[in-house]
């Protein structure tokens, strides 16, 4: 047993000097099967099901940074299968499977908690929505119960039911809804992946992709050039660099999402609760900081930090839902790079170029999309052909018009999601 | 804050003011356009890390639709001009070019 109480109390009290790195260390080989671009939560889940599920040995996962350098160590840990579309309610549906078997599949705590997700409604047209929303995912087979006032107070007492503007006309409850420790996913997922053979490749950023007669050939890389027989990317809002490199353009823009994340609390927050009327959702994590989170600030941007008025409207947005909000100090935010598509909806597909696949546009919503992820494209990596699950998420849904996935019913066009 | 000079009013215009309305410069495709043509005026996109040029709105201002060039990676701006530009007036292009040297913007440099 590689951890124990019993281990974790010698090690305190012998300097901490005894843990081993989790994952070996490798110099890249000249040459893999198949080369992944990205070591982000999609990449190593990707990786891992590529030899777990496949069968496959010689790959390699190709990290700018260090593993959980990116949006898997940063973002605010929501769980949850409430989609609505066909196309996008199987995937979640399946990805919410895995999560529940995800300490067992990869024997590592990644504390998933399954503390119910409750989004508020505060109108009779939200009702409405929220209530055919529900059966959409009582039909996929998840779970949803429609509350009302009494039945939203029984669990969130603290909220301002009567605010003059936005009362609290109920909830759509989804209890298998919940969150996750981002990073052990990473970390679950990366030692996961190397037990079986994978090579994480850490500080190694791609600077070119060979490619000769409309074949993949390889990378070049900031440590060398590797060959490769299939090369697939999956770079989240470094996407369009990226395929840059392969002389492709995606629907894709890049925009800042921010999070925020108060000093730590005792238990106050026990689900995970988004407001109806603004852009603001939060949990309290297991070490007692409230996370919460808004909306893009709606322009280009890769500065990796946000702008102040969208802070203004987060916190606008929870003083006019749980005024008790305002006593707890925010410690930190960040602003992290997502990949935004036009119709909100992800990419997992093949590319023109044989042996080049792409898995993008996971907009504000990637996390709780690990596993499934991870599943289809390594899927499609290995068999060429798409997952059950994911195989609506075409790349040329825009060239053809068919299967958009506008799940907000917003528009099919950047900028609107 | 992200501000930018409306060239239109005059006004440096906070983000709260402005409408960001994405990539700037797209060939309006229309009636007879090719399926390639018609998916990249509307849906792919340059999405650089570095020098951008974007289509912004004046809305809570004068109402204007103007163009913009920024940084979106270091947030600084270069400067703004009018929307019926077919091309970055040349004043600003060598602004950009003392600041980034050797830039390109798909057919711009």
């Amino acid at each position: 047993m590689r951890y124990s109480g019993f281990k974790v109390f010698t090690e305190g009290l012998t300097g901490n000097k005894g843990w081993k790195p989790v994952w070996r260390d490798p110099e890249p080989k000249s040459e893999y099967d198949i080369v992944l671009i990205g070591g982000g939560g999609h990449g190593l889940s990707t990786a891992y099901y590529l030899a777990k599920n496949h069968g496959l040995k010689n790959i390699a996962v190709l990290e700018k940074g260090y593993i959980g350098s990116g949006n898997i160590g940063r973002n605010t840990t929501i769980v949850r299968a409430n989609y609505f579309l066909p196309g996008n309610s199987e995937f979640y549906s399946h990805s919410l499977k895995l999560w529940e078997n995800l300490e067992a599949e990869l024997n590592y705590n990644v504390m998933h908690s399954q503390r119910g997700l409750i989004n508020l409604f505060h109108s009779d047209g939200q009702r409405d929505a929220f209530a055919r929303r529900g059966n959409a995912m009582i039909n996929q087979g998840d779970d949803a119960i429609l509350l009302d006032r009494e039945g939203v107070r029984q669990h969130l007492p603290y909220l301002d039911f009567d605010n003059i503007r936005f009362p609290v006309y109920g909830a759509l409850f989804h209890p298998r809804g919940g969150t996750a420790r981002h990073d052990a996913v990473a970390w679950g997922y990366a030692r996961g992946a190397d037990m079986r053979g994978v090579d994480l490749i850490q500080n190694c950023e791609v600077t070119g992709i060979d490619i000769e007669g409309g074949q993949v050939r390889g990378v070049r890389t900031s440590r060398g050039v590797i060959r490769a027989k299939k090369v697939a990317m999956v770079a989240a809002g470094r996407s369009g660099q990226v395929a840059a490199m392969a002389g492709m353009r995606l629907p894709i823009e890049s925009h800042i999402l921010q999070a925020f994340v108060t000093e730590g609390l005792k238990p106050v927050i026990h689900h995970v609760v988004s407001f109806g009327m603004g852009h603001f959702y939060i949990s309290q994590s297991d070490k007692g900081g409230l996370v919460f989170g808004g909306d893009l600030d709606f322009y280009s941007s890769y500065a990796q930090r946000g702008n102040l008025p969208m802070k203004e409207h987060v916190m606008e947005a929870a003083m006019t839902l749980m005024p008790m909000i305002g006593k707890a100090r925010v410690l930190r935010s960040w602003g992290g790079v997502m990949d935004m598509s036009p119709d909100g909806s992800p990419i997992i597909d093949k590319t023109h170029i044989d042996g080049l696949f792409v898995n993008c546009g996971w907009n504000y919503g990637g996390f709780k999309a690990v596993p499934a992820s991870g599943w289809a494209y390594a899927h499609l990596i290995a068999t060429g052909e798409p997952h059950e699950t994911a195989k609506r998420y075409r790349l040329d849904r825009f060239r053809t018009g068919r299967g958009i996935m506008d799940e907000e019913g917003t528009g099919s066009q950047h900028n609107l999601h | 804050m992200l501000t930018l000079q409306c060239p239109y009013c005059g006004v440096d215009a906070e983000e709260t003011e402005l409408t960001a309305g994405g990539e700037a410069h797209l060939k309006r495709e229309t009636v007879g356009a090719s399926d390639d043509d018609f998916e990249g005026y509307l849906f792919m996109r340059e999405n650089p890390k570095g020098l951008h040029f974007e289509r912004w709105r004046h809305s809570y201002g004068c109402g204007k639709w103007f163009l913009a060039a920024r940084d979106t990676n270091t947030l600084e701006v270069f400067g703004t001009y009018p929307a019926q530009s077919k091309e970055p007036p040349k004043d600003l292009r060598d602004k950009i070019s003392a600041k980034r040297p050797g830039w390109s913007w798909r057919e711009f440099k």
